[in-house]
């Protein structure tokens, strides 16, 4: 019992280190919550930096004195390899635990505590600390839809709901109907969805009335601009990965200028060049629809990032796949339709995920354009007069709202990678 | 012979396409600038631009030229890309570690981060930094300072600046301790590979890194001032800090959003590089007897530089290409200069647009083909 250093346990005297160790670290983690639920400090004799530091010391002390392997207590055993392997982990393990102890109560009090969500004016959160929820419910309706006028919004509403149906008739198809599918997604369902909004949300015939399309806005042209955006993005960007590929010169030398081309300019430019140069190249008189152009501009810039990851899988599929389509007699078409696509966009199915994910996280981008789409809307709530100084909650609120879409995408996407998932 | 036609027919028909298309843009671009009374020409560039920018790192006013103007947006676009490099790549090699962290805490913490700041679209972080955590900073008049003499200020970051004197001898005294360096290595790598002895090279190099510049500042020839900043009234009410370096609260907005959203990605090109050596590699190394900062830098790190570097130029070339959402803050960069302003003043789309397209496609395309010319130098030489 002589030479027993107390930082360093030993296995006979195990449990009294356990039992002081973590009597040390509860310690440590009750003076922080002590210090910031309460603003209380016990310890106020120390002087200023062992003061600030005591309860990482303690935690630090507490943390060496049960770091012993194979232990024999299951559980101090899964603490130990899972957050106190060394000195430096344990610090780091300390210092996240306080930082979040920390954070909780004044985000908490913003966030909900202090917050409003009552009332329809901004007299409601007048004299109050927190979050000022009135004005995300009072904008709401604005963030959704944008300025398209308030009686019209089933409009926009029933026109989703039938997209969404007609896309989800692949899964009640059935035997013969089957062998039609890729065609009415690639073709037929970008008819009716055209067709469907330009009827429905433009109006303009049926008793409809007209909606410009400067005033649509907010989440709903998001999903429209980013679903027409995935739609023809992803056929274009099919042509170009398998012109690239092409044997015929001229062609995979077109491909190759086309995707530098687009992926070496940044977005904004682009869209830059679709409402200031683009009309210059028209006719005098015709008149392009901005929110087309816009889309237009969109689609050609993500098929460039399309073809690239749809060139990955090509590559990747090896020439056996080839010469096997070659040798049963099949034509460049043939073969690229029923043997090389298939298993080269399995392969490539994260990747035109994360293109997906960036055009869905580029469209705010057409603000430059003058369209406003979340974000757009915004900025647009945030400097009207009535409601200024409520920027933080408008962020948070659409950080929020994309990053649960964004998160959706992604999490479908592993789901579809794990379905289409066939080992060779 | 029907072979051959099935090769060339269908080349011509896309060339003729696209001919054709280019043919009827340029006749109604000709048409419709004939109509407007614009000619098309460069010219425009030589005269005077008669607007002011915020911020620049050369000498302009309006009396400059357009080309000056370009200039200037062109240098605040790499000024805020080389800063945004630099920030995303140590952010994102300490998440991409810490993502493969033995400690749970850490791991789930930065893989939190990585969920969180990728999902957001980057404009919207922008607009986040600028519009919300920067505006709650307090005015130049209240504000305690930081490290003792730079001041973050609603109105930006003051810093102390420093005025040097022969400057270029501390750059010719840098220049010198590299190159020994460098003959450094070269004698320390003979003499282990004759001898089988190592000198201490890390050491050796810091050393003089360290000592060169010193001596020279030391002796007198190089002088240093410094210079603070001081807090200035320019009303009543308002006040601003003179003198030093100033850093715009856009140009901070910017770096830090571009910055913590790029990093993400870095972060996953860091992990995925690590992640793809083969343990044998690692128990490989060990059981020759190296040791463990052996093993990273002599087997680990060279074999994951080569999947992290490719991934990560691209994401450089990404953040270069996203600084251009500085137009949306105000940031005065090459967009909202010369695709903005200057645009707005001449009238000239297609010349502007066109020069700003091509300077980023020369920026991305030069980069690229270094990155092709490096991916070919360290590609695996298979026998």
């Amino acid at each position: 019992m002589n030479n027993i250093n107390i930082l360093k346990p030993n296995r006979e005297n195990f449990k009294i280190f356990l039992y002081i160790g973590s009597t040390l670290v509860f310690l440590g983690i009750f003076d922080v919550f002590l210090r910031s639920f309460f603003n209380l400090n016990f310890v106020t004799f120390l002087p200023g930096i062992i003061n600030f530091l005591f309860p990482l010391i303690l935690g630090l002390a507490g943390l060496q004195m049960i770091r012993l392997e194979y232990s024999g207590l299951k559980s101090v055993d899964l603490i130990n390899r899972s957050v106190n392997n060394n000195t430096f982990n344990a610090a780091l393990t300390l210092s996240i635990i306080f930082l979040a102890l920390l954070a909780i109560p004044p985000s908490l009090n913003w966030m909900i505590l202090d917050a409003n969500i009552s009332g329809n004016t901004k007299e409601a959160c007048a004299g109050s600390e927190g979050a000022c929820w009135t004005y995300i419910k009072v904008w709401f309706r604005r963030f959704m839809y944008g300025m398209y006028p308030n009686e019209f919004h089933w409009r926009i509403n029933v026109a989703f709901i039938i997209l969404i149906s007609f896309a989800f008739v692949g899964f009640f198809a059935k035997g013969k109907f089957k062998n039609y599918l890729t065609f009415y997604y690639a073709i037929a369902y970008p008819i009716i969805a055209f067709l469907i909004i330009y009827f429905l949300i433009s109006g303009g015939s049926f008793g409809l009335e007209w909606v410009e399309t400067n005033a649509w806005g907010g989440l709903s042209l998001t999903f429209i601009v980013s679903f027409f955006g995935l739609i023809f993005c992803f056929p274009l960007g099919m042509i170009f990965a398998l012109g690239r590929r092409s044997e015929l010169p001229m062609i995979r030398y077109i491909s190759i200028g086309y995707i530098e081309f687009w992926r070496g300019v940044p977005l904004i430019t682009v869209l830059f060049m679709s409402s200031v140069m683009f009309p210059m190249f028209l006719p005098a008189d015709t008149f392009v629809d901005k929110l087309v152009r816009v889309v237009a501009a969109i689609v050609l810039f993500e098929a460039a990032y399309v073809a690239e990851v749809i060139r990955g899988g090509l590559q990747a599929l090896p020439k056996g796949q080839y010469d096997a389509a070659k040798s049963l007699g099949m034509g460049y078409w043939k073969m690229q339709i029923f043997v090389i696509l298939p298993q080269a966009l399995k392969l490539v199915i994260p990747g035109i995920a994360n293109t997906f994910l960036a055009l869905v996280k580029d469209t705010p981008l057409i603000f430059v354009v003058g369209l406003s789409e979340v974000v757009g809307m915004l900025q647009m709530a945030k400097t009207n007069p009535k409601w200024l100084g409520y920027a933080m909650e408008g962020y948070i609120f659409a950080s929020i709202l994309f990053w649960a879409i964004c998160y959706a995408m992604s999490k479908y996407s592993q789901y579809l990678e794990l379905k289409y998932k066939t080992d060779r | 012979m029907s072979n051959n036609l099935k090769r060339v027919l269908p080349q011509i028909i896309t060339l003729l396409l696209i001919v054709l298309i280019f043919g009827f843009f340029t006749i109604n671009a000709q048409m419709n600038m004939s109509n407007r009374g614009i000619d098309f020409g460069y010219g425009f560039l030589g005269q005077e631009s008669s607007f002011d920018v915020q911020f620049s790192l050369i000498e302009y006013d309006g009396s400059h030229s357009y080309a000056r103007a370009y200039l200037v947006g062109l240098l605040n676009t790499i000024l805020v890309s080389v800063l945004g490099i630099i920030f995303c790549t140590i952010i994102g090699i300490v998440v991409g570690i810490a993502r493969l962290s033995p400690n749970y805490l850490i791991r789930t913490t930065a893989a939190w981060y990585v969920e969180f700041f990728r999902n957001v679209p980057l404009l919207l972080q922008i607009f986040f930094w600028y519009y919300a955590a920067l505006r709650a900073l307090p005015l130049p008049e209240n504000t305690e300072p930081l490290f003792g003499v730079t001041y973050l200020t609603v109105k930006g970051y003051y810093m102390p600046g420093f005025i040097w004197e022969n400057f270029n001898v501390l750059i010719y005294s840098i220049l010198a301790a590299i190159i020994s360096i460098v003959f450094i290595r070269l004698y320390a790598k003979k003499i282990q590979e004759e001898q089988g002895k190592q000198l201490p090279v890390f050491l050796i190099s810091l050393g003089l890194l360290i000592i060169l510049p010193v001596l020279t500042i030391i002796t007198g020839i190089v002088q240093l001032e410094v210079e603070l900043p001081v807090l200035k009234q320019l009303s009543k009410t308002s006040f601003i800090y003179e003198g030093g370096v100033s850093v715009p609260p856009e140009l901070i907005a910017l770096v830090l959003a571009l910055s913590l959203y790029t990093a993400t990605f870095v972060a996953e090109c860091v992990r995925a590089g690590i992640q793809g050596i083969s343990k044998g590699q690692k128990e490989a190394a060990a059981s020759v007897g190296l040791t463990p900062n052996q093993i990273l830098k002599l087997v680990v790190m060279p074999q994951a530089l080569r999947i992290i570097i490719p991934p990560t130029t691209n994401q450089y070339l990404n953040l270069t290409k996203n600084s251009s959402l500085a137009a949306a803050i105000a940031y005065p960069d090459l967009v909202l200069v010369f695709a903005g302003t200057a645009l707005m003043q001449t009238g000239r789309a297609i010349e502007i647009v066109s020069i700003t397209m091509l300077t980023y496609l020369t920026l991305s395309l030069s980069i690229s083909v270094l990155m092709n010319w490096y991916n070919k130098k360290i590609a695996i030489k298979e026998k």
